[in-house]
């Protein structure tokens, strides 16, 4: 591993962790807008993560250690995952290291503590929000390995870096495996990063409550760990939705103009992508619980028929 | 014998019988099953480890012939890599037993219960699966196999003051008989072609396809019983709780691999013949069994029992991976068969490792707390520490998360099958897929099943009085936990390093090893290609320690940042009780609702006399309506038939007897 190889990966890490709060700052501003609000500033997130910080962190007195330890955990495991996933730049060592089945495991791993975390205080806001993160995870995992799978096995390889430069030398092609499984990630996406219609960020009515049941006992920099990391692995789906599936604009190389390029054209899908989230959170209203398992057998159902209309169709072709 | 190996193996068998022996002197002086017993079994279980290096490492094949069996008929034995790795296997959890197993029995020692005959068929069961992987010939290796099963029925049965124990142990003695005469006749069927019992012989034997797929048949339902495969695992969570907890580890760790390490050696090596439609078999049965374990070990509330129905989806994950294994190496593809077969040989030892360390913690709250019932648990982190991070790592490892070792074989497996694209068939090609999502959807509940676990019995707030004054356990019952727990880390970041161990293994059975796999080096896996797929456990592990301690650097340690205790939120209303917790019943609620049609619910209120209401739930396992109850309702039917020859009078006895004697004699001439 050379030196300018660990500068992209150091810079990729940066890049994301310094980003992830402008994005959900712009996904706030442009659904407030949409709301016929003002809203808050875009940088309102660096504001509460920085005000999170430096206040006093309150801990339980029924918390075990595990409690302390959750936030870092959580927080590094997500902060990895990002590695691997392209932003700016396909020469990405990080992508060897760990491959998009890695990548799914970190947020598993993520999630494992979360849950924890959120059982650990024992109140029944805690246990309901681990039961319920985990019985929506269970569902979309698997639609997120299949989806992935789709485009790993179109591109012969696992290694995400690889993915996207193989997209970018095929060109555009309209492959109904790639529809299907765009589609099923989309929905994956928006469950995993517990946003409307599965999850309401902004809600703190107890029976609707999924993530914001578990990290309900944070709080200082416990809390701002957390959250950050939930803007991680929203920015983190953004990007495999945005440079896997529509890879224009991304940097082969690691020269100065070009890296700039890439990240300016980052910048816009993510920027439209957020906008668009924006938007159908507008629209949408909040399912029931137990209307979720719907919304996710879709979206397995998609991603399978993505897998299957590959293997099937599209092989030999 | 002179081979070091063989020499190692027997010496573990004979320390295994010795403790045995040693055990019966227990009537006289109980200490007697702590101070000699456990330790000459893990000195057993050391001795079985080393025999198994040494056979991995030299790949080399030696052979010896017992003084033992019939005059025209002697046992042999032969140690080769894959009974070496089965050998270590089966010696690491045997060791940690030895260490774990001292302080555990010790709560026997005043009871009731009978030592001579928990320590001495410990010894012999652990002797006789040893003997199973060594055995050279159908026959010592059916007399190898029964005395293991005929062993563990009896710890089973340890606890036979208890009806349902009695009840288990006898429905693990029936499955376990049924399941040998199916290995016994599958023998048979190999033997007639190749002349003789001798596994050399077998070996040559070039069966033709049916009757190739007739031994096929046959062994899978005789191991696929032993190894708890659906829908044949009925007797597996019944019998593997019944049983102490450090005979549940090795029963659940062990002889499950033991099972495996059967149809591996009477598939992969005596029929040695791959066809896709086995593969599809095998593929099929092992994903049914790896999602319904986990969806049934996900509804049940008592910890052991979730256990064992937890080896019954990893046993299906290894199964998949044969399969998949059978479906590459029958379409020529060896690279991906390798990878699939070694990713099963991975999965098997994981299971081993971290079953046990499950099984141990298990143990450990039975043995401090006396509960089993997670819905009774709770707070056990804070109560019982050591145990409570040493199951945390098990909990991490069976849920296959990245740095432990289940992730490994879960990720072998996946990569074997992305290669699906490879083969020509489109049957198989749409098949793959499936179990892929099979295996993925698994993978996603097992993760479930096992955050319900720690979190319903180590975290949170204890449910039960006991349970809140639940104290420690001996040192030597965490030393166990703790060898095991450092195995699951050691083999989850340096994957490398051991698959090269194992790559013998292969190499034997298939010829051919993991070359591309290992190909870079200690740091990489890379399975088909390096820009195909790569995974670096090492790096990842590395980096995900920096980045955590980073964080911890740059927040934790100013003094501006102290943290204070205080209350829980309580809405502002009464301070929450232990009673307010979710239970481990309401947290797989919302999954039972999902995938409710696969399990038999019965739900009730019932008013009981003193006005309060009472909610039951009952869930048991489809299997039972759907197979066995009309094969019992079968066999009950057709006894009533016979017995209509039992009149009770002797000159109808005789004249029966006649008849079969004319009958006989009609065949013969």
């Amino acid at each position: 591993m050379n030196l300018t190889a660990l500068t992209l990966a150091l810079l990729q890490l940066s890049l994301y962790v310094a980003l992830a709060p402008l994005l959900a700052g712009w996904v706030r501003k442009v659904k407030a807008r949409l709301q016929n609000r003002r809203g808050a500033s875009v940088l309102q997130p660096y504001r509460d993560i920085y005000k999170l910080l430096v206040k006093e962190t309150l801990v339980a007195h029924t918390a075990s250690p595990l409690f302390r330890a959750a936030p870092y955990v959580v927080f590094s495991a997500t902060w990895l995952a990002t590695s691997a996933v392209p932003l700016v730049s396909t020469g990405l060592p990080a992508a060897m290291i760990a491959d998009v089945i890695v990548v799914a495991g970190l947020l598993a791993l993520a999630r494992f503590f979360l849950t924890l975390a959120g059982m650990d205080v024992g109140t029944a806001f805690g246990g309901m929000g681990a039961s319920r993160e985990m019985f929506i995870s269970a569902l979309a995992e698997p639609a997120m390995l299949m989806a992935v799978f789709t485009l790993a096995m179109t591109a012969h390889s696992t290694n995400m870096a690889s993915v996207v430069e193989y997209q970018l030398a095929e060109g555009t092609i309209l492959r109904p495996s790639f529809l299907f499984a765009l589609s099923g990630l989309i929905l994956v996406a928006i469950a995993e990063t517990g946003r409307i219609p599965v999850d309401n960020p902004a809600t703190h009515l107890e029976l609707t409550m999924i993530h914001e049941a578990m990290i309900l006992e944070y709080s200082g920099r416990h809390l701002a760990l957390m959250e950050w990391a939930a803007q991680l692995k929203l920015m983190l789906y953004g990007a495999l939705i945005a440079n896997v599936f529509l890879p224009w604009g991304i940097a082969q190389g690691s020269g100065a103009g070009e890296l700039a390029s890439g990240l300016a054209a980052a910048v816009v899908k993510l920027g439209l992508l957020g906008a668009a989230l924006a938007a159908s959170e507008t629209a949408l209203a909040k399912m029931r619980l137990f209307r979720i398992p719907d919304f996710l057998n879709l979206a397995l159902l998609l991603a399978l028929l993505g897998l299957l209309s590959y293997v099937i169709l599209e092989v030999g072709a | 014998m002179t081979h070091t190996g063989l020499n190692a193996a027997a010496l573990a068998v004979a320390l295994a019988l010795v403790s045995s022996f040693v055990s019966l002197f227990t009537v006289w002086s109980p200490r007697l099953l702590r101070v000699a017993a456990m330790p000459l079994f893990g000195l057993a279980g050391l001795a079985a480890l080393a025999a198994g290096l040494v056979a991995l490492a030299q790949a080399d094949v030696a052979t010896a012939e017992l003084p033992l069996g019939l005059p025209w008929l002697p046992w042999r034995v032969r140690l080769d890599a894959l009974s070496g790795f089965f050998l270590c296997v089966i010696g690491v959890v045997s060791a940690a037993v030895g260490l774990y197993g001292p302080g555990y029995v010790r709560g026997f020692e005043s009871g009731r219960d009978s030592l001579p005959a928990l320590g001495g068929f410990t010894g012999l069961f652990l002797a006789s699966m040893l003997m199973v992987t060594l055995a050279d010939d159908a026959f010592f290796f059916m007399v190898s196999w029964e005395m293991m099963s005929l062993s563990s029925y009896f710890l089973v049965a340890f606890h036979h003051d208890i009806a349902a124990n009695r009840r288990a142990a006898f429905m693990y003695l029936l499955m376990a008989h049924i399941g040998g005469m199916a290995i016994l006749l599958g023998f048979g069927v190999l033997a007639s072609f190749g002349d003789g019992l001798a596994f050399d012989a077998m070996r040559g034997a070039e069966p033709p396809f049916g009757w190739a797929s007739a031994a096929f048949a046959l062994s899978f339902i005789g191991f696929g019983m032993k190894a708890g495969l659906v829908p044949l695992h009925a007797w597996l969570p019944e019998a593997h709780p019944a049983a102490p907890s450090h005979i549940s580890a090795l029963m659940s760790g062990v002889m499950l691999k033991v099972a495996v390490y059967g149809f591996i050696r009477f598939f992969f090596d005596l029929i040695g013949q791959f066809h896709w439609q086995w593969g599809v078999a095998v593929l099929a049965v092992g994903g049914v069994s790896a999602l319904a374990g986990v969806l049934y070990a996900l509804m049940q509330h008592d910890l052991k029992r979730l256990l064992a129905y937890s080896s019954v989806e990893n046993i299906g994950v290894i199964f998949i991976a044969l399969g998949l294994a059978i479906l590459f190496l029958s379409a020529g593809h060896a690279t991906l068969g390798t990878v699939a077969f070694a990713a099963a040989l991975y999965h098997a030892l994981n299971h081993a490792l971290f079953k046990g360390l499950l099984f141990f913690g298990a143990g450990a709250i039975l043995h401090s707390a006396h509960e089993s019932n997670l819905d009774q648990m709770g707070g056990l982190l804070r109560r019982m520490p050591w145990t409570g991070y040493f199951s945390l790592v098990g909990c991490l490892s069976i849920s296959a998360l990245p740095p432990f070792n289940g992730f490994v074989s879960e990720w072998l497996l996946f990569q074997s099958a992305l290669q699906v694209w490879r083969l020509d068939s489109g049957v198989l090609r749409t098949l793959i897929p499936i179990s892929a999502a099979a295996l993925a959807l698994t993978g996603a509940l097992a993760a479930a099943c096992f955050v319900k676990v720690y979190g319903v019995a180590f975290l949170g707030q204890a449910r039960s009085r006991h349970v809140r004054r639940a104290r420690p356990v001996p040192y030597s019952m965490r030393a166990g936990q703790g060898m095991l727990a450092v195995l699951c880390l050691a083999l989850g970041v340096f994957p490398a390093t051991f698959l090269g161990l194992i790559n013998a293994v292969p190499q034997q059975i298939l010829g051919r090893g993991l070359n591309q796999t290992l190909a870079g080096g200690w740091l990489w896996l890379t399975p088909v290609r390096p820009d195909v797929a790569s995974y670096s456990a090492p790096l990842v592990a590395l980096t995900l320690i920096m980045l955590a301690g980073l964080a911890v650097w740059l927040l934790g340690r100013r003094s501006v940042f102290r943290t204070r205790r205080c209350d829980a939120w309580d809405c502002g209303f009464a301070p929450p009780t232990p009673r307010m917790q979710y239970t481990a019943t309401a947290f797989a609620q919302p999954i039972r609702r999902v995938f409710g049609l696969l399990f038999h619910i019965e739900e009730s209120v019932e008013n009981q006399d003193d006005g309060k209401p009472r909610h039951r739930l009952d869930i048991s396992d489809r299997t039972w309506g759907l197979l066995y109850l009309p094969v019992a309702r079968v066999v009950e039917g057709a006894a009533r038939r016979i017995s209509y020859l039992q009149s009770g009078n002797v000159r109808v006895y005789l004249g029966w007897t006649l008849v079969t004697l004319l009958a006989l004699l009609w065949i013969v001439s």
